[in-house]
This record gives C-alpha cells, structure tokens and sequence, in this order.
C-alpha cells in the first residue's frame, strides 16, 4: 500500500506551501475528524456485520490489553534511562 | 478527550448498526474505506505540512529532541516483542504492527484493517485506545517512578494532543513543548511504520 505513503508525503508537500495559514489548519483539522469519524463508523459496520470478530470480543480485548502493557513498559524503562542520561541534570 | 468520546460513539454506532443487519446488501459491500481513508493521509500530510511549531521547538532544544520519539519507538517496540511471543494468536510482526499505532487508535486501526484483517484492526484499536486510558490515568505516577520524560512516552503520538494536559500537569509545563514536538513526529512516523511493518520483507 504504497498509496498510503505517497499521500501522505504529498500532504506534506502540499501543506509546505500553507505555512502559518492558520485557516488552512483550522479547515484540515475539521477534515481530518470527520473523515476520522467516518471511518470509525464505517470500522464499526464492518466489525458489527463480522460475527467472527463479535464472537471473540473478549479474546481480542485481552489480546489488545497484553499489547498495550508490553508496548508501554518497554517505553516506560526506555524513557527513565534516557532521562537519567540526558535530560536529569539539564532541565 | 471529548473528541476522542465522539470518535468512539461514531465507532460504536457502526457496530450497532452492523449488527442489527439493518443496511442494505451494497452499502456494506462497497469499499469506501480506502477511498475515505486516501483522503484522511492526504489532510493528515497537509495539517503537518502547514503547521511550523515542530520546526520553531526544534530551534530552541536543538537534535536531542529526536532522542524522545527515537527512544518511545525503540522502547515500544522491545516491550512488544517478548508479549507477542507470549501471545499464541499474535505473530511478531502483527504485535509490531499494532505497537506503531502509538495511541494514535484511529489512524492505526483503519490502516490495519486494509492491509491486514478486520480481526487485527479491531486489537489495534483497542489496544491503543487502553494505551491512551493509561497515560491519561496514571501521568502523575509514571512521571514519579520513571522520570518526567516518562508521560511523554507513554502517552506516544497523542502526546502532542489528548495527553498533553495531563503531562504538562505531571511534568511539569517545560515537558509540554517536549510533548508536542515528540507526538508530532511519531504522528508523521505511524502511518509509515505501519505499513512498513506489514509490508516489507513479504507477508
């Protein structure tokens, strides 16, 4: 999906030229939720039609919460020793 | 935070409604997803594009900044690993997957479900929605135990902001511009190590 990508630079590209439009900004962000909103939605309906998914809710909520405690600890222990080597005794 | 309430009751309305079955037969069978999601990454890249405080933080603390993204991403990842492997249902490589969504659950759980499956973007959502949960709860005690930067980590791409309130409360108000410039650049960073992740090397 490299689609995904290249938008995304292009984006980037683009919006280089709109700096400090602070109207720009603000009519992107209102874009950029309601586009959220609709694919959540649209998530929710392919999720809600999937008996599959909605069978196993709780199995993959424990799956998700397993994640999230490594991905934070790991993060967590990362933040302390770069903290204690960089930022302690400057801030 | 009231937006993310409103994304979640978005969310919850389509499950609703999928499950009641009530939708007509080509509604639910036409991918509007990834049209609707082209768009998103297009104003994503814009608003990032446009908007210069990244650039004016970076002037004033100079490249150690990138040392407090580098690390969120590197910790991550290390605390993902070893749980994927505890996990029966989870490859190493779904587990990294669902890791780079960094909080940022909406984002990250549409790119999932279209490059992998519905089952994965559903774990991907929750997962970093808990991840946000977490930091906005317990800022305060991570910043006593793990030293300030440590809400900052924890809180990923919405450090910049949904959890920067609580950081700048539990670290302190100079640990807010750290914040923002951190969830930025993992914002820009989620969508191009997703898809890296589930792509690169074959699946």
């Amino acid at each position: 999906m490299i689609e995904i990508i290249l938008l995304f630079s292009a984006g980037i590209f683009i919006g280089l030229f709109f700096r400090r439009k602070a109207r720009v900004i603000y009519w992107m962000e209102r874009g950029i939720l309601w586009s959220i909103f609709l694919l959540l939605f649209l998530l929710g309906l392919s999720i809600g039609l999937n008996p599959e998914i909605m069978q196993n809710l709780p199995s993959l909520g424990v799956r998700a919460l397993v994640l999230t405690l490594g991905g934070v600890a790991g993060s967590l222990l990362a933040a302390l020793l770069l903290w204690k080597l960089f930022f302690r005794k400057t801030i | 935070m009231r937006q993310s309430l409103y994304i979640l009751i978005f969310f919850a309305a389509g499950v609703i409604l999928g499950m009641t079955g009530l939708l007509p037969e080509p509604i639910t069978r036409t991918d509007y997803t990834k049209y609707a999601l082209y768009l998103l990454m297009l104003l994503v890249g814009i608003s990032i594009g446009a908007d210069n405080k990244a650039f004016l933080v970076l002037k004033s603390y100079g490249m150690r900044l990138f040392l407090v993204p580098l690390v969120t991403i590197t910790g991550t990842f290390a605390g993902v690993i070893p749980v994927s492997l505890l996990l029966e249902h989870i490859s190493i490589r779904e587990g990294l997957a669902v890791g780079a969504g960094f909080g940022y659950y909406s984002l990250s759980s549409i790119i999932i479900t279209e490059l992998h499956s519905e089952v994965l973007g559903v774990v991907a959502l929750l997962s970093n929605v808990i991840r946000e949960i977490l930091t906005l709860i317990l800022a305060p005690l991570m910043a006593m135990v793990f030293g300030k930067l440590a809400p900052v980590a924890a809180g990923g791409a919405t450090s910049m902001d949904t959890t920067l309130p609580v950081i700048a409360r539990a670290s302190g108000k100079q640990f807010a511009i750290i914040a923002l410039f951190h969830g930025i650049v993992l914002t820009i960073l989620v969508p191009v190590l997703v898809t890296f992740i589930l792509t690169a090397f074959g699946s």
